[in-house]
């Protein structure tokens, strides 16, 4: 298929940047959203232009690195899907599409389409561990028994990787999936309780100073979100935040 | 404690708080206007009551006051800092793709929700105060001492179609504002998801029954005087 891209171009942090209009022509169905770009980028370096630099890694679904605004959704019309799962057989031939970098104001645009979305890494740093001295007493992990309630719940929370699709859709540009989801993974289980309060209170707290927004409960993180990390673990957050306050 | 309610989330637990309070308050003032309809005995006696009864005066009147301006002002508060999260815009952005309308537009059904307040005091509350409080008539007796006033001030404000409009308008938006609000505010509340889907029944029905309620009652009595 024949297709026209209109693509978010920025040569750094600090130009202001613009959407350009580009072709591509025979795209196969079967190929994949980033194979797509490649196709570009080789159509540009070929030609003697910049390519657009966008953010990749693993192409399977799991790294979370491949952040784009695709005619106006995260990771595009797809559900439950990154954007390197996303197939061309999604668009028709002769579509326009555009593309954009992920936008909040705690996710700058480094070039083009790549965002700095480091403010994820200091959230985690600030509460999303659990401290085990595993040096020569290692337990047994049977030995601590987890209801298979539990467990699911705390293993759906841990499949977030992070791609911050929920802070891009969000209207308020607001991170509480994810940090509902890396809150709910250890709250789930015993081994989360010791650090329980301090964890909910810094994270939340190192959220709040990232600039995130506020959520008003639209769902749209939920929807978009390529894991499928419910809106329950925002609630469990709240309520873990208030208990760790009374 | 106070570190809470600055926190993002202490924030929409408060926004909650108010809310609900907000909606206890219309469904008590509904059962009272309801009444209206009926019999107009029941209704000059309820009105007379709460208007006052000293706990309803001076508790619950100002907990009110306090409730509806906390809940606007920080309504504008949380807007103006969602909006500046996000500085650069999406050229393309397909919002209706996963969420309401009436979620992503809660500060517009809020706006329309405040005009019809202000109204709604200069038409019933401050004429309300200035009888009992700066005229000190707190009999609630009509000027020729017939019976009780409230039937006939009901009635006579319904008389003029552009107020009855205003109201019936106003009362669409806080049906769109509860659509999104009632649900919205058991998620901020920490309330787990096996509960709420019964309570996301009972509030589409809260949310449209009620302010269904006051529209009929306005269109009731402008019909029948
Ligand atoms: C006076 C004008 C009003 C304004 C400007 C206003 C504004 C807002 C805004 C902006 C929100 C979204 C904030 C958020 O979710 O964090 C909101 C939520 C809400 N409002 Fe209002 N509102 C008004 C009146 C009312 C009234 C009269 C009621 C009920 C009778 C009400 C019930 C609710 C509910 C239930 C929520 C959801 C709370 C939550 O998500 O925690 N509002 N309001
Ligand atoms: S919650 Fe979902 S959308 Fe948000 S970062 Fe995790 S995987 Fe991505
Ligand atoms: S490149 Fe790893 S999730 Fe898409």
């Amino acid at each position: 298929m024949n297709l026209t891209l209109k693509i978010w171009r920025q040569i750094d942090a600090n130009d202001k940047g613009k959407m350009v209009d580009y072709k591509v022509t025979e795209i196969s169905e079967h190929m994949s959203f980033l194979e797509m770009m490649d196709v570009l980028n080789e159509q540009l370096v070929n030609t003697g232009e910049e390519p657009v630099a966008f953010d990749h890694d693993c192409r399977e679904g799991i790294c979370g690195m491949c952040s784009m605004y695709i005619n106006g959704e995260a990771h595009g019309p797809d559900r439950g899907v990154t954007t390197c799962q996303l197939h061309m057989r999604m668009f028709k031939d002769g579509d326009t599409i555009t593309i954009e970098p992920f936008r909040a104001k705690a996710f700058p645009v480094i070039k083009d389409l790549v965002v700095d979305r480091s403010a994820f890494d200091r959230i985690q740093h600030a509460g999303g561990y659990i401290s085990v001295n595993t040096s020569g007493n290692t337990q047994d992990a049977n030995a601590t028994l987890i209801s298979k309630h539990a467990a699911d719940e705390a293993m759906d929370a841990a499949t977030c990787i992070g791609c911050g699709a929920c802070v891009a859709s969000c209207k308020n540009a607001s991170a509480m999936l994810f940090v509902g989801a890396k809150v709910s993974q250890y709250a789930l289980l015993p081994q989360g309780q010791v650090e329980a309060a301090d964890r909910v209170k810094n994270m939340v707290a190192q959220m709040d100073l990232e600039g995130f927004g506020n959520c008003t409960n639209t769902g749209a993180c939920e929807i978009e979100c390529p894991k499928g990390i419910s809106l329950e673990n925002i609630a469990r957050m709240n309520r873990e935040l208030l208990k760790a306050n009374v | 404690m106070s570190g809470f309610f600055k926190s993002s989330i202490g924030r929409k637990y408060a926004m909650a708080l108010s809310a609900f309070f907000l909606m206890f308050f219309l469904l008590q003032h509904f059962a009272i206007n309801i009444l209206s309809v009926f019999s107009p005995d029941a209704f000059n006696e309820a009105s007379h009551f709460m208007g006052t009864f000293w706990a309803v005066q001076y508790v619950l009147q100002p907990v009110l006051i306090f409730g509806v301006m906390y809940h606007f002002i920080m309504g504008f508060i949380l807007e103006i800092k969602n909006r500046n999260a996000r500085v650069a815009k999406y050229a393309k952005n397909n919002g209706a793709a996963n969420s309401s309308w009436m979620s992503r537009n809660m500060i517009y059904s809020g706006l329309a929700i405040l005009a019809f307040l202000v109204l709604h005091f200069i038409d019933f509350w401050l004429p309300e105060i200035s009888t009992k409080y700066i005229q000190g008539d707190m009999s609630g007796l009509l000027a020729d001492s017939e019976g009780f006033r409230y039937y006939e001030e009901l009635t006579h404000k319904f008389v003029n179609p552009l107020r009855v409009g205003a109201y019936v308008i106003a009362f669409v938006f806080l049906s769109l504002h509860l659509t999104h609000g009632f649900s919205s505010a058991f998620q901020s509340s920490g309330v787990s998801s096996m509960r709420k889907e019964k309570l996301q029944i009972f509030g589409k029905v809260y949310a449209i029954a009620i302010p269904l309620g006051f529209i009929a009652i306005a269109l009731f009595h402008h019909f029948n005087h």
